[in-house]
């Protein structure tokens, strides 16, 4: 069992225009490019959107292996969808019969059109994802939030606690794996057995990596304190986030796709 | 005293009401500039009252004051560990960001350093400690010692008047402990930057200006290093050992060899040995 090549989060290191972008404007344009695909209304709406995925994906220098990728842990969901929409929506025209249940044009063309869409909503966040460091994303995010102070939504905390997050994932695995070969020099059997057998294996593994998780937030807590964390008032930031010509260009481009959704709609 | 950084004066502390003491009046006082070396076995309150100096605990009796600031009074909390860093024995668990860099901003983002001086002062304390190279790594690739050389330059951004490093070396293997030790002697003897040096492994007390040892809570033996190695009966029965080369001059005197008394280093023993050749 080795946790040895994990990467954190799916963020593909490459210098492109997309990956410059400013975080903040690349969420809010993930939001807004999936408002795009939810407004098209029918198939022929949805070509632009892929056309603009197409576009933004090339410019990003994102491999589309990759971003496919990322589809994979969703190829249930997506086959699910697929055949219930099939089997499932009214219809007119009959296309295939089957037998036990006939398959018309128009549940073809919805089941074609979910399934998409869905598609279209994986890839648009995995090119933020992938384009994105996870440390600048959580950068973004505390920014875009900070509004919600106000109402006391606690913006920096949450930011703060996925950096640390982040930041601990690999130590944790590096330790589950240290204990894990230590439990198995002592004769446990972690990968055998069923499922329900396997699961109780890891107890073993579990209870010293929380018993030890605790006593490193304990620690790491008092090294915060003494370098003078205290809370996100008064903080100032090392990394600005600064909106720059490419910024306000994908905005543009991000509005004439929502434009060009709309005016398909009204075409077809 | 005016010229002392740190300032305990019978000092006690219990972790609960009803528990023992951990420190029990400790008086003590560091001048500025000066690398003093704090030494004891497990449990003998030399962590407590390193965390005692920077106001991570406050104490149950008597004041310590930092630069003439009571760590009691709650609005000098942030200019006592401002000025008096600490640095801990994990190097895991005191790392916060996910890239060195930003992990050395991550004390100056704290204090409110406008975003302007940030890269200086960073680059300036990780050119301090050798690791700028590594500026822009992720610390969990980083070996023991590298890791705690980016936490000294965390605290070394924040421009601190000392640092108090709580058993830093004790997780490292030799060569990390080398490498720590010989980066904070840099800093105390070119920066002028006070240490609070606290280990159970006596050779890196031997070149301390001062050498405290502490038993059950209180300061039990304080001096020079020649002074407190030299008495190798009264150490032992703190459980504590001389240094190697303090205990091997002894039985090479026992032994019949002319060697003087106070002889704790490698070299040291190297030059008063080729003497008598």
């Amino acid at each position: 069992m080795a946790f040895n090549n994990i990467t954190l989060g799916q963020y593909y290191p490459v210098d492109s225009e997309v990956h410059k972008m400013d975080p903040r404007v690349k969420i809010v344009l993930l939001i807004a490019a999936i408002v795009a695909v939810f407004l098209a209304q029918n198939l022929m709406a949805l070509v632009p959107v892929m056309v603009f995925l197409a576009l933004a994906a090339r410019l990003s220098r994102v491999p589309v292996k990759l971003m496919i990728k990322g589809l994979k842990p969703l190829r249930f969901i997506l086959i699910l969808t697929f055949v219930m929409n099939l089997f499932f929506l009214p219809g007119e025209t009959p296309l295939l019969d089957l037998g036990f249940a006939v398959i018309k044009r128009e549940s073809v063309i919805t089941a074609v059109r979910y399934s998409l869409r869905l598609v279209l909503l994986v890839l648009f966040s995995s090119l933020l994802t992938l384009t994105t460091a996870p440390i600048a994303l959580t950068d973004g995010l505390e920014r875009l939030l900070s509004p919600l102070k106000v109402i006391r939504f606690p913006a920096h905390e949450m930011a703060m606690m996925m950096t640390i997050a982040l930041r601990f994932i690999p130590t944790l695995l590096e330790e589950a794996d240290k204990i894990m070969k230590a439990q198995t020099a002592r004769g446990a059997d972690f990968e055998s057995g069923n499922l329900f057998k396997r699961a109780k294996a890891m107890v073993p593994l579990l209870v010293p990596l929380f018993v030890s998780a605790f006593r490193r937030a304990g620690d790491l807590a008092m090294a915060m304190e003494a370098r003078c964390y205290h809370g996100g008032e008064g903080r100032t930031r090392l990394r600005v986030l600064k909106c720059e010509e490419r910024d306000y260009w994908a905005c543009l481009w991000v509005a004439v796709l929502i434009l060009g959704v709309a005016l398909v709609n009204r075409l077809f | 005293m005016a010229d002392a950084i740190f300032t305990l004066d019978h000092v006690s502390f219990a972790y609960d009401e009803d528990a023992p003491l951990a420190v029990r009046d400790v008086t003590l006082s560091v001048p500025f500039g000066e690398f003093h070396a704090v030494l004891g076995r497990n449990g003998s309150g030399k962590s407590t009252m390193a965390k005692l100096m920077n106001g991570l605990y406050t104490p149950t009796e008597g004041t310590v004051t930092v630069c003439g600031m009571d760590t009691r009074d709650e609005k000098n909390t942030w200019e006592i560990r401002r000025r008096a860093g600490m640095v801990f024995q994990n190097p895991d668990n005191q790392l916060v960001a996910t890239v060195v860099r930003e992990d050395v901003a991550f004390g100056l983002e704290n204090i409110g350093v406008p975003t302007e001086e940030m890269p200086g002062r960073i680059e300036r304390a990780l050119v301090d400690v050798g690791m700028m190279e590594y500026a822009e790594r992720a610390p969990h690739l980083l070996s023991g010692g590298q890791k705690q050389r980016v936490a000294i330059a965390g605290v070394l951004a924040m421009e601190p008047e000392a640092i108090i490093f709580d058993e830093s070396t004790a997780m490292l293997d030799p060569r990390g402990r080398r490498e720590v030790l010989n980066a904070v002697k840099r800093l105390n003897r070119d920066k002028g930057i006070t240490v609070i040096w606290i280990t159970h492994f006596m050779e890196e007390a031997v070149e301390a200006d001062r050498v405290h040892v502490m038993h059950d809570g209180q300061i039990v033996m304080s001096g020079m290093p020649r002074e407190v190695f030299t008495q190798e009966e009264k150490l032992r029965e703190y459980r504590l050992d001389a240094p190697v080369t303090a205990r091997l001059a002894r039985r090479l005197r026992k032994a019949g060899m002319p060697l003087p008394e106070g002889i704790l280093t490698p070299e040291e023993m190297a030059e008063e040995v080729a003497k008598l050749c």
